[in-house]
């Protein structure tokens, strides 16, 4: 079973909730969406011992071939291909690798070459995976293919998402069975959960929701839940000890027998939707 | 007009609260929200929108039925797994690029335009307002923000600064936020993930030859952290501007959808102001210098 867990806004507790699921779940596989600020290895705390870097195809110009026709800068929807002083430029950072510059070439001078964008870093037995992207690279979706080749099949997959609603989101929830929202009593958090509902009802997953950092006398999240039919999994309580623990790296369900039955009871009631 | 950026790296360190505030202390500018797929400042500042446009910030393979052949070359060409098996263009995975048109022996397929986006202009009483909403899971969330500073740019009227509110992470859409920008700020909080997440997003300010500023949020609640994030900004040349304490009065605040100043809550005024005094005060050096 795989579950992904996404917020829209960033900072709800997305790898909270993640890791403390992970963390209760044995065995179970942690997966890092957040390619961009991974964080899920502070509070999980693996041995990394696999490291494989994410590369991408780049076209690459035999000049002693081209013409310097600007068919490929044409062709390029991304602009990632120009032609100066009758020389092809390429910009790495925007290329999306499609190959359409390859097409367009007619005499044949675009050959295929790498370069790498960021790493997939996984423990011994892969329970632990992330992507990282490099800095200053500008698209993300690729490391997060290439970390989703790394699934376990045989145990439960926890997917921790990057905040938002863009393509990388949609990228990392794709073939997931369960989308579980985490989101906090403000209205930031509502605004921003109205758009992750309106997201995984699109792409037609089954979702439930997680309150952090829940208030007593506070209902705003409740209301539009109630209103919408969207069922409340958990609620995770606004206490200045979670924050303290957060801060230092260490889980809810870490040392904490009550909060790890409270994350098993959430994974039972997740199971239980899925099979329906 | 110089340009502030405020991002963070990790999300919800207080962005959006540390700019609505800074909006109602410093005078003539304008304001914009870059974070596209998730914007909040809007919440806060109130205001009229003025213009909406529709935004079309991707393009998308169309085929035609009636030309196509069914020989799956376009295929066997796309490397996005955009095209079915019946020859339809699977939602969401087609990135526009056009290989498909290009590979066609029947020319039945061209690109058309994709609204991606809305954005707006707006007139708030703390200046004028540009912002935007991605369509949801829409591609071009990077050039959406570009089109929101445009949009700002197009309608500034002698003011001497824009504000904007960023979003989280490091990727395209932080990177077309920050492009051009003359200053960077960092909205930390002294959390492992806070501090992880922050060096890597100065790294990218650093790439781009941004100054970058460090603001840390809640700074009392773990003063070890808070000590790293100081150390670490001395040692890689970023001045940390302001530390504003953790006080759970702000949260109830943002409820009523009031900043910390509109709430009455002075020490957090005063240290905001003193935040933009030294913020205004070195902006104005480095700009000059760089001039």
């Amino acid at each position: 079973m795989k579950i992904a867990v996404l917020s829209g806004k960033g900072g709800t507790g997305k790898t909270t909730v993640s890791a403390s699921l992970s963390a209760t779940i044995k065995p179970s596989q942690y997966v890092d969406c957040d390619v961009e600020e991974p964080n899920g290895y502070i509070f999980l705390k693996p041995d990394i011992k696999h490291s494989i870097p994410v590369n991408v195809e780049i076209p690459c110009v035999d000049e002693s071939i081209c013409t310097s026709c600007g068919a490929c800068a044409k062709a390029c929807q991304f602009h990632a291909l120009a032609v100066i002083k009758n020389k092809v430029i390429l910009f790495p950072e925007i290329c999306h690798h499609c190959g359409a510059c390859y097409i367009a070439c007619k005499p044949g001078a675009m050959t295929a070459s790498e370069r790498t964008i960021g790493v997939i870093e996984m423990n011994d037995d892969q329970t632990f995976a992330q992507g990282k992207l490099n800095i200053g690279e500008p698209v993300a979706v690729p490391v997060i293919k290439k970390l989703k080749e790394y699934l376990r099949t045989d145990i439960p997959v926890i997917l921790d998402c990057s905040p938002g609603a863009s393509c990388t989101v949609v990228q990392s929830l794709e073939g997931c069975d369960f989308c579980l929202l985490v989101t906090e009593p403000t209205p930031f958090g509502l605004h921003d959960l109205k758009i992750a509902v309106s997201l995984v009802k699109k792409l037609g997953f089954p979702f439930g929701i997680v309150i952090n950092k829940a208030l007593e006398n506070n209902s705003l999240i409740q209301d539009y839940c109630k209103e919408e039919g969207i069922e409340i999994l958990l609620k995770i309580p606004y206490l200045k000890e979670i924050a303290k623990n957060y801060s230092g790296g260490t889980l809810p369900v870490q040392n904490n027998k009550e909060w790890a039955a409270r994350f098993i009871e959430l994974y039972d009631k997740i199971k239980e939707r899925v099979l329906q | 007009m110089k340009q502030i950026v405020f991002i963070s790296g990790k999300g919800g360190t207080g962005k959006s609260t540390l700019v609505a505030s800074l909006s109602q202390i410093v005078q003539n500018k304008m304001l914009a929200d870059c974070d596209v797929d998730a914007p909040n400042l809007h919440i806060l500042l109130n205001g009229k929108v003025m213009e909406e446009k529709d935004y079309y910030g991707a393009k998308e393979a169309v085929i035609d039925k009636d030309k196509c052949l069914s020989c799956g070359i376009c295929r066997r060409t796309c490397r996005f797994g955009a095209i079915s098996e019946d020859f339809e263009i699977v939602p969401f995975h087609c990135e526009g690029c056009g290989a498909c048109t290009l590979i066609c022996p029947a020319g039945a397929i061209h690109l058309e335009d994709v609204k991606t986006g809305n954005t707006y202009v707006s007139e708030t009483d703390r200046g004028t307002f540009s912002h935007a909403l991605l369509d949801i899971g829409a591609e071009g969330s990077g050039k959406l923000v570009t089109e929101v500073r445009k949009n700002a740019r197009n309608h500034i009227n002698e003011e001497d600064w824009l504000l904007i509110d960023g979003s989280p992470g490091i990727g395209c859409v932080v990177i077309a936020s920050i492009t051009g920008a003359d200053a960077v700020v960092a909205v930390s909080e002294p959390t492992k993930s806070g501090i992880s997440d922050l060096e890597r997003v100065l790294a990218v300010a650093k790439h781009f030859d941004i100054p970058g500023y460090v603001c840390i949020n809640k700074y009392d609640l773990n003063p070890d952290i808070t000590r790293q994030i100081e150390d670490f900004c001395d040692k890689n040349g970023f001045k940390v501007i302001g530390k504003i304490p953790f006080e759970p009065k702000i949260v109830y605040a943002l409820r009523e959808f009031k900043t910390p100043i509109d709430a009455g809550l002075e020490n957090i005024t005063a240290e905001i102001e003193d935040i933009w005094e030294k913020l205004s005060e070195q902006i104005s050096t480095i700009t000059g210098r760089r001039r």
